[in-house]
């Protein structure tokens, strides 16, 4: 689903954000990516959304090279790509209903259609009631939700998530989670980029860890449990609490 | 296609709840608009109503022809008649010498003067109203010309010089009011696309969040060419007060005028589709200064 060949990220300012990553991402999986802040999991991030072009190799997003994607094209091509952000980005000037609706009045869907859709996806995230309420009016918490919800109510076959935890608190952030992994369930493949391993501990998930813009630990789900060293070693690099 | 509809219905009353919401800077904006679109607006009544004004003077045209001392009143008649029969004359008014003398001591104030005089000084004279189809400076030349020739008379006389002065003049006044609204558009197009640019300022988070989530930058465009369609709708319908009320302000001294001059002219202000252009241009202009604006800075903000 998601395919990194040999990919290079130098930023303007010289800077190198990746440095012949190379990952690949199956249909239908849930990814942790790890790693201290300047490890490159933006930067990753970032070009699957197409908010950034890689510098050298191909990403391979849905079968769709994103060398390939001309700017005029862009826009459609994030359509198919719900993200999720640290801060949220939601518009205070506007209902949570607006905030949710955003994506399906981009695509153009009836109204009919659009309220029962975005009621359907606020009931996902457990705020189904609060539709006429504005962002300001919610918590931390409730609003990261409501970012989610925006996020998936296009429905889209990919979930980018950037430090969705990062401001939350560890119960809340378990939730956070949870609502992830609900979404993994239905099919949609999850990435999500955290840098808090205890968090992760949570969850037995592929985890991949990124160092300097390479891949640095790509442990699969199922030894996840297993290599607790390896664990506790990725807790030390990262500083994490 | 009804749901399309309803998003552009929406965009377009959304953007105007946006206006409102800062009216006092909506509504200087618009005035400014306003402003730039009365002026080209009133010099164009001012061409509309000279040129009526002019037109209705067209009937004033005469020839005033003056026939040699010598001739009877008899004769005179005659003269007249003949003139008459004329394809290209509409009336022949004789005025004989007694009659003109009679007037001229009427009008001029000069009664003893004239009083004193022995004999008549003045000479029969025609006034000739051309007919209509022939109200030409080319035709009334030959007629003057051919009035001329005729035996007995001394002198024509044709003035059409302030005819042809009057509409130099409005083709100069036509011209500037051209010029004049060709850079009061520009200035329009500047306005809107300088106010849009600040919206665009302001809403650079709105417009990131948009561009993440897929949106298109025909779709972050759509809302601020609404509000600059507002602009332009604004601006025409200040304009368009403005004018109206020039208008009135300057109709009862020009009755006046007229009335100085035995004329029933009265201004006309903007009419049905003077008002609707008047409109439309603002409609067009907002769209267009805000297009260009929009065009350009959208592009510059891109998510990072």
């Amino acid at each position: 689903m998601i395919r990194f060949e040999h990919v290079f990220k130098r930023y303007p300012n010289g800077r190198d954000a990746l440095s012949d990553l190379t990952l690949q991402i199956e249909s239908g999986e849930m990814v942790f990516l790890t790693g201290h802040s300047g490890a490159g999991k933006s930067s990753l991030l970032k070009l699957i959304a197409l908010i950034e072009r890689p510098t050298r190799g191909q990403v391979i997003v849905n079968g769709q090279n994103v060398n390939g994607v001309s700017r005029s094209r862009v826009p459609a091509f994030r359509r198919q790509i719900g993200v999720v952000f640290q801060d949220h980005k939601l518009l205070h000037d506007r209902t949570i209903f607006d905030n949710v609706a955003l994506p399906l009045i981009i695509a153009g869907i009836g109204s009919r259609e659009l309220g029962k859709r975005v009621r359907a996806a606020l009931d996902q995230v457990g705020l189904l009631g609060r539709e006429q309420g504005f962002p300001l009016e919610l918590s931390t918490g409730e609003q990261q939700r409501v970012g989610i919800a925006r996020a998936v109510v296009s429905k889209p076959q990919i979930l980018i998530a950037d430090e969705p935890t990062g401001n939350l608190d560890p119960d809340l952030s378990i939730e956070v989670m949870h609502i992830f992994r609900r979404f993994n369930e239905v099919g949609t493949t999850v990435l999500v980029a955290s840098h808090d391993l205890h968090l992760l501990q949570h969850f037995n998930l592929r985890r991949v860890r990124l160092e300097g813009g390479r891949i640095a630990g790509n442990v699969s789900a199922e030894s996840a449990e297993l290599l607790d060293p390896a664990r506790l070693i990725d807790s030390a690099t990262s500083g994490a609490p | 296609m009804s749901a399309w509809f309803i998003r552009h219905l929406q965009t377009l009353i959304g953007s105007l709840g946006r206006l409102s919401t800062h009216w006092l800077g909506t509504t200087f904006t618009m005035l400014v608009i306003g402003i730039a679109l009365a002026l080209p607006a009133c010099l164009h009544l001012l061409v509309t109503n000279l040129q009526s004004a002019s037109s209705s003077w067209d009937d004033a045209i005469t020839l005033s022809v003056y026939l040699k001392q010598e001739i009877a009143p008899d004769e005179a008649r005659r003269i007249s008649e003949r003139v008459r029969q004329r394809r290209d004359v509409a009336q022949v008014t004789l005025i004989t010498a007694d009659e003109g003398l009679k007037e001229f001591r009427r009008h001029s104030g000069f009664g003893e003067a004239i009083d004193a005089l022995t004999s008549n000084p003045l000479p029969h004279a025609l006034v000739i109203k051309p007919a209509a189809e022939y109200l030409n400076a080319a035709h009334l030349e030959t007629l003057a010309t051919d009035l001329r020739q005729v035996v007995g008379v001394d002198v024509v006389q044709l003035d059409t010089a302030w005819v042809n002065r009057l509409n130099a003049i409005l083709d100069a006044i036509r011209r500037s009011v051209v010029v004049t609204a060709s850079l009061l558009a520009l200035g329009v197009m500047v306005i809107v696309g300088n106010t849009i640019r600040l919206d665009i300022q302001n809403r650079r988070q709105e417009i990131e969040v948009t561009k993440l989530v897929g949106g298109s930058n025909a779709f972050v465009r759509r809302p601020f060419l609404y509000s600059g369609v507002w602009y332009g709708i604004g601006g025409g319908i200040i304009a368009w007060v403005i004018t109206q009320l020039i208008v009135a302000a300057l109709t009862g001294p020009v009755v006046r005028i007229a009335g100085y001059y035995d004329s029933a002219f009265r201004l006309s202000g903007l009419g049905l589709e003077a008002s609707g252009i008047l409109l439309a241009t603002g409609v067009v202009l907002g769209w267009l200064g805000s297009f260009i604006a929009a065009s350009r800075h959208l592009r510059e903000i891109e998510p990072s």
